[in-house]
């Protein structure tokens, strides 16, 4: 077994910085966001996270691709490992790329999943220098080049939720309660967490007319870029708020039922991308470690005076989630589904079915 | 939060296998957490050489026994409000149970800070706890507790072999074992209950992977795991024993993350408040897993994941345990973010354990689930290959890396994989060279797939490399991966210019940096932020690599760095004392307006804090390496005196590059470190040393030794097996040791020195400057000449000295000082007999003894020598040791339970893992404090006595007598049994253990019938009497106290004799 050889491409940010490396995926310029990732353990759920829809990401832990990557295998019509099924980064950044791998549910190395799926990948780049780059000049506009050039491709400026949500509504389960999910680029994770319980699971496309359909909760979806895209998703959820039932909202989710009542958010300068992000529940003294990945955050002045903020970044005190006076209605910026990252706040699910059944209960007294 | 405002610290004593200097790191750092609080801190630790048992660190120190005696007195009379159990290791958390089991935390109202000692307890009791953990559906291995051998051998029924046995409440798997027969479960079991009264027979896991966390939990219930490790050795070999990896290498997400959730599950079951480590066991063919084990306590592994993370374990569970909530804590290393946050690492680390099996004779070389491991050293790097290559050179055994190692001779390498050695890893090298592939050496050993890829790529590289001759055609690229592989310069010149003896000149390893220098091949110094850059971190701990391109942080060249060189892994013979000296040398050098930097490696220290010096360089203690440090720091100087021998060695090298050291020459140093010059030197000042010379054939070794006269003592510089040094006392012994150990040859030289018995052993310690000596300690021995000094019993003062050899001893000391314009620290060991001295070893450098005496005198010898070294202008104290109205002994603390089959025997080789020093009115209040300090008890009643030969037997008589009248029962072997009758001494005869006839001396201290051991062996000869090793290491298998040393057993049995446990003083260091 001698080592191949690796075909030399490079990375060129906005700002006209270069880094040299050597490609182990697929070989072909591709232009995106570069953001960084913290997180030491996920490469196989993190590059199929609908949220990194037009990213390239750099992940600081150096040594990657260590345990390979495991088959499409399925379980309730779900992935069972990936997080939706594809890989939805632009391409991959890292320090050392371990061509050997071993797990027992590999399948494949990474270096050749990539290739499969036509991502580009680059090692032997000096993953803390660009992250501190990206730290201290903002998440940028990025290509990974070989031989031929192309332009910088803002993702921003596209409705990427469109590309990543469901085009048809599927249906999991055949619990008593009814979920209606907007899939604004979902990750498997969350269904796997609803289905749980006793659910049917609705999942329907970002920007699908559910307020005339019969439901006993809703829940809004992970997805990539601006909030703001996402304009039929927000008019639907102005809707949503005059009613009753149960509503969750994680990370775009919680942006979109921010902005529809009435919030604001923002681009933050190089996002939250990790599994070690603090938020403490605001009043009192419990503290949770988070799976994050986000680029925009709702704006703490701008929160409803009917709304409280239910988290709050330890970190840099940013808002990490609502929760309303009166209403069975809360959302949180990060993702207590993990996958990947700590499953702290894994209890939030019970939470939403909690209220559900509280719902529910209600409804039948009502009838 | 309630107001605390006095609270005692339990220590762990003296560093023993399974517990070491990992809780003067610990325990320092809690004092630290403490008194940031304005709390009065009172710490018990007799180990005098530790950090946290100096005045800047606790307000009140007493150097006593860790033991629910002494601690109670202690409670009586300072009154403190709370009590921190958790940060002197088992030895702290059992004194802490027994406190509370006996009620004494109660009589004093006394709060535990931290984890509830109910919940302790819990824990501790395996089978306790594996109901709880089955409580909340966590799994454990199939196990049954039993208190009898039957229950034992009944047990296995259920289980099935192989099973594992274990002793319940022991330090680090004492006791336990695997066993695939009844025949050995019934050993085991044997053993086992001779540590314990209930022991566990477990389902064996053998090649599962062996993972842990370290977690941490607040009185608000908030959790975190600072980080998890993976050991690179599958379950079977103990965490200590094992190299281990953080953060894990080759768990998925899910993997990762569900044991993390269950570590959390458990610390909130439990009530952990502060820090707890838990052990898995994972099976690398699916989810499942074992909770193995789980300590509420500070930890080895603790210390290793602060040090590996940054995140300070031992300051934020000190925190947690005085009530605060994590979230309201800050990141020290941030500063502006919380200590609520699990580190994200962009490095990964590897922790490599350094044995020293090689100092013991009898003792087996495998390794498995007890400790015997002395010391670990810790490499970071930015890849698998890069970690591991520094790790094998940090660890001091001759490896230059994983690669290009001199030829290792194995004569059975199917064996030697599946019995693993502590050179298992080598044995996986010579394997690939030999043709193996990963999945015949996974085949034997168990080891994960990818660290034995990852070892073959090192392999792999060492095969391209020695495809080129020298650096002409070499390709650039092959470099860079080398390097970034963690090839050293020296690996380099071994594999591209072939010859075995290319590389033993610097010239070499210097033509290797200057190539790769011009091509921009050059390492990069690389922060650990806790945060893998996603914040900035104004960090000062740092590391190098290969796989950069960019510092993270900016040179002054300023010419105001001092570097200070550490001491390197703990090894017999180097340990906690290096590492007060370099953190007293730092703390010099900051208050002297400089900026302190300190290089090191070793995690179980106070030195890599990165809170003790203005920069930390985590990483090789190498010529190659700490010239790159050096050419970015462009320093002030370098000190290479407060570390011990490995920057001792360095200092020539460092001075052939012009790299600008401080103090005494390195010259000097060489003049003194090499035999013949400083043979030369002290012949011209007419100072006196023993007779030696350097002989290459055996012809010419008698021909010497005829002309000095035996015995001699035979120094080989090439040792096949067993002590590298003996002492001979006749022809056919010299023969038989020199046939047996050693090679005799121009190569391998023998140095052979006449030895002198029934000498005394005196040591200087001193600090001079441009040769004048500024201050000096004079301590004694209390063997004679022939123990190791550091295996020595020593007093300061010294006691029974002649003044006309004091003063001589101060004369030459001047004399040698003057001649080598020493500045700095110093140690010159004398013999001395009547008023006749001879020098036998000096050091330019701080020695084991020097915190002892520092302490003792309350005088900080590292503070002058390390003014002095900076060019400052000192004064001499006032202060000498004639002044001081108490004494301070030293006592050895030996870890030969822990090494099966090791003869507990004392020579010229050093077999001490630790010591401890305390004060006392008088000499022999002192020694029984010392002794009581390392495990001896004060015997009820029965004391088996061998007294080996006349010499010893005449020096026992007088005490042998006072145990009599003082109503002791003593048992003796038949010489001297009759020897007693002669001197009419009262003793009853005891068999040998060879001899089937009760009273058997075997029985007799298995049956616990007997309160201490004297056994002096006939002499200090390789061959000993099987008999005498047979009682020996019963009395060590059997936990009764042990003396091996005539003097040392009459001058305990004349305390003994003078003292009661109650007329021991409680003094604390200030009030002496």
């Amino acid at each position: 077994m001698n080592n191949p050889t690796y075909r030399k491409a490079s990375l060129v940010l906005e700002d006209g910085s270069i880094f040299e490396g050597k490609s182990f995926g697929f070989e072909a310029s591709v232009a995106g966001e570069i953001v960084f990732n913290t997180a030491m353990t996920g490469y196989p759920e993190s590059l199929t996270d609908p949220s990194y829809r037009g990213q390239i990401i750099v992940l600081t832990y150096p040594s990657i691709g260590n345990y390979g990557v495991p088959a499409n295998t399925k379980q309730h019509e779900l992935s069972e490992f990936f997080e939706s099924d594809q890989i939805h980064a632009k391409g991959l950044i890292i320090s050392d790329y371990s061509e050997s791998y071993n797990h027992w549910n590999a399948a494949k190395s990474l270096g050749d999943w990539l290739k499969e799926e036509k991502i580009p990948a680059l090692f032997g780049i000096d993953t803390r220098m660009l992250t501190k780059h990206i730290r201290n000049h903002g998440c940028m506009l990025a290509k990974i080049i070989f031989d031929e050039d192309l332009s910088f491709d803002d993702p921003g400026l596209r409705n990427l939720v469109s590309e990543v949500s469901t085009s048809e509504k599927i249906v999991y389960g055949q619990g008593k309660m009814k979920i209606m999910l907007v899939d604004c680029g979902v990750k498997n994770n969350i269904i796997r967490y609803l289905l749980q319980y006793d659910t049917t699971v609705i999942r329907v496309a970002w920007d699908y007319r559910f307020q005339d359909e019969e439901f006993d909760g809703l829940f809004i979806s992970n997805g990539p870029g601006d909030p703001v895209q996402c304009r039929q998703t927000i008019d639907n959820l102005k809707e949503a708020l005059k009613k009753e039932y149960p509503i969750f909202g994680i990370c775009l989710g919680h942006q979109l039922l921010a902005i529809a009542s009435g919030a604001t958010t923002y681009k933050l300068k190089f996002g939250h991308r990790s599994h070690n992000q603090p938020v403490i529940q605001v009043g009192t003294p419990h503290a949770y470690l988070t799976s994050q990945n986000h680029g925009y955050a709702v704006d703490n002045a701008s929160i409803p005076p009917e709304w409280n903020a239910y988290f709050t970044n330890l970190n840099d005190n940013s808002n990490e989630g609502l929760q309303h006076k009166d209403k069975p209605w809360f959302t949180t910026q990060f993702h207590p589904e993990a996958s990947s990252g700590p499953t702290d706040t894994s209890f939030l699910f019970g939470e939403f079915i909690g209220a559900i059944e509280r719902y529910k209960g209600k409804k039948v007294l009502w009838e | 939060m309630e107001k605390i405002n006095k609270v005692l610290v339990l220590g762990s004593g003296a560093l023993k296998i399974g517990e070491a200097g990992e809780f003067d790191y610990s325990g320092s750092q809690a004092l630290k957490a403490l008194k940031e609080e304005g709390i009065t801190t009172v710490l018990i630790n007799p180990n005098i050489a530790t950090v946290q048992t100096s005045e800047e660190i606790a307000d009140i120190i007493y150097y006593l026994p860790v033991t629910a005696f002494f601690v109670e007195k202690i409670i009586e009379k300072e009154k403190p409000e709370g009590i921190l159990l958790a940060f002197g290791g088992q030895t702290a958390l059992n004194c802490g149970i027994e406190l509370f089991q006996t009620g004494i935390l109660n009589k004093y109202n006394l709060k535990v800070l931290g984890t509830p000692v109910e919940a302790i307890i819990e824990t501790e009791d395996r089978e306790k706890f594996a109901n709880l953990l089955h409580g909340i559906q966590i799994k454990t291995p199939k196990s049954i507790a039993v208190t009898t051998i039957e229950d034992a051998l009944k047990a296995s029924e259920t289980i099935g072999f192989p099973m594992i046995v274990r002793a319940a409440f022991t330090l680090g798997g004492q006791g336990s074992g695997f066993c695939n027969s009844m025949q050995e479960l019934r050993q085991l079991s044997e053993k086992a209950f001779s540590y314990s009264s209930q022991v566990l027979v477990e389902e064996s896991l053998k090649g599962w992977k062996e993972v842990e966390y370290e977690v941490v939990r607040d009185q608000y219930d908030n959790c975190l795991t600072v980080c998890n490790m993976e050991n690179f050795d599958p379950l079977g070999i103990h965490t200590g024993e094992s190299i281990v990896v953080a953060p894990s290498q080759t768990l998925t997400n899910s993997e990762y993350h569900k044991l993390r959730k269950i570590s959390i599950e458990i610390v909130k079951r439990v009530g952990i408040i502060g820090e707890c480590n838990v052990q898995y066991a994972l099976d690398p063919h699916s989810e499942d897993y074992r909770v193995i084990e789980v300590n509420a306590r500070l930890s080895r592994s603790s210390a290793l994941a602060s040090k590996a993370t940054g995140y300070p374990l031992a300051f934020v569970a000190a925190k947690l345990g005085l009530g605060y909530g994590l979230h309201e804590l800050k990141n020290s290393v941030t500063k502006t973010t919380p200590a609520f946050f699990e580190p994200a690492l962009d490095y990964l680390v590897v922790k490599i354990p350094r044995w020293d099996l090689n100092k013991f004779h009898g003792v087996s070389k495998e390794i498995g689930s007890s400790m015997k491991s002395v010391g670990e050293v810790m490499a970071i790097g930015r890849s698998f290959e890069e970690c591991i290559q520094k790790g094998l050179r940090m660890i001091g055994s001759g490896m230059h890396g994983f690669a290009a190692n001199k030829e290792l001779v194995v004569d059975d390498i199917e064996s030697s994989l599946s019995n693993p050695t502590d050179t298992r890893i080598f044995v996986i090298g010579q394997a690939f060279k030999e043709g193996w592939t990963v999945e015949q050496v996974y085949e034997k050993t168990r080891i994960d797939r990818w660290f034995l890829a990852k070892l073959m790529h090192i392999h792999q590289l060492e095969m391209e490399l020695t495809q080129f001759e020298g650096t002409n055609s070499l390709p650039p690229d092959l470099l860079k991966e080398a390097k970034k592989s963690g090839f050293s310069d020296f690996q380099l010149v071994r594999l591209l210019f072939k010859s075995e003896t290319m590389g033993r000149n610097d010239n070499d390893i210097m033509k290797i940096r200057e190539f790769r220098k011009k091509l921009g091949v050059v390492p990069y110094v690389k922060q650990i932020d806790t945060l893998a850059a996603e914040y900035p971190a104004a960090t000062n701990y740092l590391y190098l690599t290969y796989h950069g391109a960019e510092h993270d942080i900016v040179f002054e060249n300023d010419n105001r760095s001092v570097i200070v060189l550490g001491s390197g892994a703990y090894r017999i013979g180097s340990s906690v004392e290096f590492d007060w000296s370099g953190v007293n040398a730092l703390q010099t050098i900051e208050k002297s307006g400089y900026r302190s930097v300190m290089i090191n490696y070793n995690p179980e220290t106070v030195s890599t804090d990165y809170d003790v010096c203005n920069r930390l360089y985590f990483d090789e203690l190498s010529l190659e390496r700490v010239m790159d440090i050096a050419e970015l720091e462009n320093p002030f100087g370098v000190i290479v005196s407060t570390g011990g021998q490995i920057p001792n060695n360095l200092a020539m090298r460092l001075y052939n590059q012009n790299i600008k050291l401080l103090g005494t020459s390195a010259l000097s140093i060489d003049r003194a470190e090499n035999r013949y010059k400083f043979s030369e030197m002290l012949d011209k000042i007419g100072v006196d040393q023993p007779k030696w010379k350097e002989l290459t054939d055996m012809q010419g070794i008698f021909e010497f030794t005829e002309e000095v006269g035996y015995p001699v003592l035979i120094r080989p510089s090439y040792v096949l097996s067993g002590a590298a040094m003996n002492i001979v006392s006749n022809k056919s012994e010299l023969q038989y040791f020199l046939d047996l150990a050693t090679l005799v040859s121009k190569q391998y030289p023998v140095v052979v020195s006449k030895f002198m018995t029934d000498t005394k052993e005196i040591e200087m310690d001193a600090v001079a400057d441009k040769g004048n000596i500024i201050l000096y300690a004079i301590s004694e021995h209390i063997e004679f000449a022939g123990v190791h000094s550091g295996d020595a019993t020593i007093m300061f003062p010294p006691q029974k000295v002649y003044v006309e050899t004091i003063r001589r001893i101060k004369k030459i000391s001047r004399q040698i000082a003057e001649e080598l314009q020493i500045s700095g620290p110093f140690n010159i060991q004398f013999l001395a007999k009547d008023n006749d001295i001879k020098v036998i070893e000096c050091n330019l450098r701080a020695s084991r003894s020097l915190p002892f005496v520092s302490k003792v005198l309350k005088t900080n010898f590292i503070d002058y020598a390390t003014r002095i070294m900076l060019g400052q202008k000192v004064e001499k104290p006032n202060k000498s040791l004639f002044d001081i109205d108490y004494i301070g002994v030293k006592a050895p603390q030996f870890s030969f339970s822990r090494l099966s089959k090791a003869d507990p025997v004392l020579g010229v080789d050093m077999a001490s893992t630790g010591e401890v020093g305390c004060l006392g009115d008088d000499y022999y209040e002192a020694i029984l404090k010392a002794m009581l300090s390392v495990g001896y008890r004060i015997p009820k009643k029965n004391i088996l006595i061998s007294s080996g030969p006349m010499r010893s037997k005449t020096e026992l008589i007088i005490s042998a007598n006072y145990l009599a009248t003082n109503g002791y029962q003593l048992y003796a072997t038949k010489g001297t049994h009759l020897f007693f009758q002669e001197n009419n001494i009262p003793s009853i005869l005891v068999n040998w253990p060879d001899v089937k006839e009760s009273p058997n001396a075997y029985d007799l201290i298995r049956q616990r019938q007997i309160d201490l051991v004297i056994n002096i062996p006939k002499d200090l000869s390789e061959e000993e009497l099987d008999n005498d090793y047979t009682i020996r290491r019963a009395a060590v298998d059997f936990n009764v106290p042990l003396i091996t040393n005539a003097r040392l057993a009459s001058a305990f049995i004349y305390a003994i004799s003078k003292y009661t446990m109650d007329d021991l003083k409680i003094k604390s260091w200030g009030e002496y």
